[in-house]
């Protein structure tokens, strides 16, 4: 091993890491506001991805039947609680976003699956047809059972989590897919070269966590969700919803997850399953965390993607067992140092 | 409301004649057990969909096809035969598609005396012929066929040391271990083995190593799309040897995710691949043909898939040694008619088929010669026979 080497397996582990960072800071968030161990965030990873290489390959995705699909249900579901409470404030902005804007983007599809769309406008289009289904699923699936235990909550994400690996299939088949580059192109520095992707990965990353700082600390939603976070009955006690907070968080989770599978789509290639394995060293990341504190987790994620790119040159057979058993020493560590906190105090 | 005599005869017999389709046909019942979905769904889905095309009468007699999906899962095929035979007393049980799941059927197989026909690849389910493997057939190529053809391309091509890097699961040890064979035979050196995994998002760290040990040429032992990740990594990070690739790279799809960085990588693979360019000479290219048209005709042009071939050739292997069971009076669902079927695949010879010739024997439950194997390479993102590798 000499310096080029290390160079470029830094350069492949940060490029990684930076991605597990976008899915661990979700997984924190989510569970932070809504207690649920979000396992299916892999599938938004794997959605957004291969929304768009369906796209790009002038072929209209099955998101775009789910999307409509969901709403539907999401719309049903809403028509009985408003029917039981007698309460039908606020169904037409259900129907607006849960049946109206699926049934347009369903319509939009083939346009945007057609010849000549520029690559930008597809990556939105793709974005909003995964980003609802956040919200959707929070709707359908969580909110029923908002104040169950953590463990009930996180069998439901097991079972979320096999439905939509198991509608992956059905929509895009067995083989993988890759989406053009956003960008082209390529610069040295040093002895390593550097594409223009890793450069957009990298950047849109930090932009996102940046992004994802100022609404937390600077907008009364991302105050709300903080609230929500920090102690959920009290900030019920002051007049914030933990059903808003919830589907917010969903959104922002579904967003980030879609996001990550665009960006790295034209690295590598991407299945129907492929995000549960990156959404699980997400998860790898956040328990670094303790799933509670963002900066930890971020570090985390660079830390398993670094350790990934090295064990991978090092010991390629047992590159998956270091990675994963990382999560016992930090556990014992975790439950030697940390203070427990009642689940709902 | 009454009805004269005959008319209600005609009724009763006209009800019994509609019944009567139900009651004979399902004569022969064919148990079909695929991963469909799961890690190898990409060898499983166009296996179900071969079984549409496959013959529903033999020798006289209605064929029933009963498919399951084992999800790629070894509890689950090991449950789907223990039900094609207890419920369903199927006479032969065609899949599954993975070594490991085919393996554990095997057992059952010979615990109730039904033949099984597997669609995977490893050399280990029928070989040596005792014990259980009496039972098992199994008509993929193995390993070792195509790993000599590779061995035999790397001398002409004049390579001397050799990189792999295969899957981190059965394919990529079988693979590691029959290559190795190979190559030694040939005096080729095998000088760096790395492994990846199907999820993986990079294979730097391995390519680099690889890289590292300069070797002649590079062998990926992978299956379906993954293989492009290795194939890409190499040509990104400047390999300027030859790669080459195992028949489970023969897939539309991996030219698909692969594009550009595929261009010129040789693989082996089963004549069906390249069977339109084939030699009217050579003796597979009329029955391979036979398969693609079929095929084709069903699910579009450019649909055809060589894993499916696999399951087409099982069905071939029924349909020549059916007749043959049938003959020696043994009535289809009993033990006995089970044990003929067995006999009489071992004594399939020169059957022509999707993938190769066919002949079985007592000693031998694969059945395929080099004629199952053409040297294919990948010219202007097409797949080209190589008559002279």
């Amino acid at each position: 091993m000499d310096l080029t080497i290390a160079l470029i397996l830094l350069q492949d582990g940060i490029l990684n890491g930076a991605i597990y960072a976008l899915l661990g800071l979700a997984l924190v968030l989510v569970f932070l506001v809504t207690r649920v161990i979000l396992i299916p965030q892999g599938e938004f990873v794997t959605f957004g991805a291969l929304t768009l290489a369906f796209l790009a390959n002038g072929r209209v995705p099955g998101t775009a039947y789910l999307l409509v699909l969901l709403g539907v249900l999401v719309c049903l579901a809403e028509a009985v609680s408003s029917w039981r409470t007698r309460q039908w404030r606020g169904y037409g902005r259900t129907v607006t976003w849960a049946l109206a804007l699926p049934g347009v983007l369903l319509w939009l599809a083939p346009l945007a699956a057609g010849p000549g769309v520029p690559l930008p406008l597809r990556v939105l289009f793709a974005l909003a047809l995964v980003i609802p289904m956040g919200p959707m699923i929070y709707r359908l699936v969580y909110q029923p059972v908002e104040q169950a235990s953590v463990l009930v909550l996180l069998i439901i994400s097991v079972a979320v989590h096999f439905a939509l690996t198991g509608l992956g299939l059905l929509f895009f088949g067995a083989e993988g897919w890759r989406t053009p580059a956003l960008v082209e192109g390529s610069v040295q520095i040093g002895p390593v070269a550097w594409t223009a992707q890793t450069f957009a990965v990298l950047v849109l990353c930090a932009a996102l966590i940046a992004a994802l700082w100022l609404f937390f600390g600077r907008t009364l939603y991302g105050r709300a969700l903080r609230a929500t976070a920090v102690n959920r009955r009290g900030a019920r006690l002051v007049g914030i919803s933990t059903r808003v907070a919830g589907g917010l968080t969903f959104t922002l989770a579904a967003a980030i997850g879609a996001l990550s599978g665009m960006l790295i789509a034209a690295i590598t290639t991407i299945y129907y399953d492929t995000g549960f394995l990156i959404g699980l060293k997400g998860f790898v990341a956040a328990i670094f965390g303790g799933l509670v504190s963002y900066p930890i987790a971020a570090a985390g994620a660079l830390f398993v993607g670094i350790l990934e790119a090295f064990s991978s040159f090092w010991a390629s057979p047992f590159k998956e067992a270091i990675v994963f058993t990382l999560i016992i020493p930090v556990l014992l560590w975790r439950s030697f140092g940390s203070v427990q906190l009642d689940e709902e105090d | 409301m009454t009805f004269p005599r005959s008319f209600r005869l005609t009724l009763g017999a006209a009800a019994l004649l509609a019944a009567l389709p139900l009651a004979v046909s399902a004569q022969i019942k064919v148990g079909v057990t695929v991963s469909a979905t799961g890690p190898a769904a990409s060898l499983g889905i166009p296996e179900r969909d071969t079984v549409a095309l496959l013959p529903t009468q033999i020798g006289g007699e209605q064929v029933q096809y009963i498919v399951l999906d084992d999800a790629t899962d070894t509890t689950q095929a090991v449950k789907n035969i223990r039900k094609f035979t207890a419920d369903d007393h199927v006479d032969v049980v065609l899949g599954t598609s993975v070594t490991p799941a085919s393996l554990a059927m095997s057992d059952v197989a010979a615990e109730t005396g039904t033949p099984m026909i597997s669609v995977a690849a490893n050399a280990k389910l029928v070989e040596p012929v005792d014990g259980p493997r009496k039972w098992i057939f199994k008509t993929p190529q193995n390993d070792a066929l195509m790993a000599g053809a590779l061995a035999d391309a790397m001398v002409k091509q004049n390579v001397k040391t050799l990189g792999f890097i295969g899957f981190s699961d059965a394919y990529g040890d079988g693979w590691l271990q029959e290559m190795k064979a190979a190559a030694q035979a040939k005096g080729i050196q095998v000088v760096a083995a790395e492994r990846f995994a199907r999820p993986d998002t990079s294979v730097t760290g391995q390519v680099l190593k690889l890289l590292a040990a300069k070797p002649d040429g590079i062998l990926i032992a992978a299956s379906g799309t993954p293989v492009a990740l290795p194939q890409r990594e190499l040509v990104e990070r400047g390999y300027k040897g030859q790669i080459y690739q195992t028949h489970g790279a023969a897939n539309n799809d991996v030219l698909r995710v692969c594009g550009k960085a595929c261009e010129g990588m040789i693989l082996p693979a089963g004549p069906l691949l390249v069977a339109a360019q084939l030699p009217d000479s050579n003796p597979v290219k009329k029955s391979a043909l036979v398969y693609v048209h079929a095929y084709e005709a069903k699910y579009g042009a450019g649909s055809t898939n060589t894993f499916g071939g696999h399951m087409w050739d099982a069905g071939q292997l029924i349909q020549d040694a059916i007749p043959r069971a049938l003959k020696t009076g043994a009535k289809p669902g009993t033990p006995e008619f089970r044990a003929a079927l067995r006999d009489s695949l071992e004594q399939v010879k020169e059957l022509p088929a999707s993938q190769g010739i066919f002949t079985m024997s007592p000693t031998d439950h694969a059945g395929l010669d080099t004629r199952g194997r053409v040297m294919v390479k990948v010219v202007d993102g097409k797949w080209t026979y190589q008559p002279d590798l």
